[in-house]
């Protein structure tokens, strides 16, 4: 079963690669970008058997920092 | 007094930590392996020293900090042992919850490599008891991921509980309130970006770190 977790810094941590990105987009010259956020994105393969709750421990306990990071679970419909 | 300083894929200033170590105990440290179950027995103090463990994968110290000597760490600093983290130490530090914090990339975006100023902002520990309160010294930085960050509720405490040892005099890497370096509440744990091993004798550029291990060596004894 493949499942992605998203994981993001929280609101109000600094993300200075985020706004690295953005001050590159308007070096491109593209207008309208208010503000950038980078994240990562962790493709797991997981048993039919691994539990939600397993997934979310999986987060907590090292795939996010929830110092600073968020994260959100999407699973692919089977 | 035995000492030990943990070694992971990566770590790159622990020969360096070793030599301050010999120099301020008169003893070789244990150089323990992070695939170790079980530490040297009767160790006074351990030292996770700087570098890039796991190459900084998924976060800095993220993955060592799971490493299975982490355990041993972890039971030892509830024992009373003294733990010193360094750089990416202090990472693994905030990583295994030993501290509290998080170590964000820097806020200049730049990897920082050079001699910095620090304020000892308490000399009350057992690791700064060579130093003056307030005293200004210099011990230089080599990180990219040295950004301190914890929130208004935790540093409040930090600093109100005289946890905050070392601030950055001129503040290299956006860290909130200056943070350079904290203890933990029972003060034997210690994280700091800056490298007190760099910076222990003359041909250095100074000895200002080697009050650090000289007066953790008396401290413990």
């Amino acid at each position: 079963m493949k499942t992605r977790v998203h994981v993001t810094l929280k609101n109000g941590v600094l993300d200075p690669q985020g706004k690295a990105i953005h001050h590159a987009l308007e070096t491109l010259g593209f207008d309208g970008v208010n503000d950038v956020r980078q994240g990562k994105l962790i493709e797991l393969d997981l048993d039919e058997n691994v539990t939600d709750a397993e997934i979310e421990d999986m987060c907590r306990k090292l795939l996010a920092n929830m110092v600073i990071e968020d994260f959100e679970i999407e699973k692919e419909a089977a | 007094m035995k000492s030990a300083v943990i070694v992971f894929p990566g770590s790159n200033c622990d020969r360096d930590m070793a030599v301050a170590l010999e120099a301020a105990t008169g003893t070789k440290p244990h150089m323990v392996w992070h695939r170790e179950t079980e530490l040297p027995e009767g160790l006074g103090l351990i030292a996770l020293p700087g570098g890039f463990s796991y190459g900084d994968y998924l976060r800095s110290g993220a993955i060592g900090a799971n490493s299975p000597v982490m355990r041993e760490v972890k039971a030892a600093a509830e024992r009373g042992v003294a733990i010193l983290g360094v750089c990416n130490g202090f990472q693994l530090l905030t990583e295994a919850g030993l501290l509290p914090g998080a170590l964000l990339r820097n806020a200049g975006i730049r990897f920082v490599c050079r001699d910095v100023p620090l304020t000892v902002a308490s000399s009350q520990t057992a690791f700064t008891s060579r130093y003056q309160a307030d005293e200004e010294i210099s011990i230089p930085v080599a990180h990219h991921d040295g950004n301190y960050f914890a929130d208004d509720d935790t540093l409040n405490r930090l600093e109100g509980e005289g946890r905050i040892v070392f601030r950055y005099a001129e503040n290299v890497n956006g860290s909130a309130r200056d943070i350079a370096g904290i203890v933990n509440e029972a003060g034997n744990v210690l994280g700091m970006m800056p490298h007190p091993e760099r910076m222990i004798e003359p041909a250095h550029g100074g000895k200002d770190g080697r009050r650090l291990f000289e007066g953790l060596v008396e401290a413990l004894a």
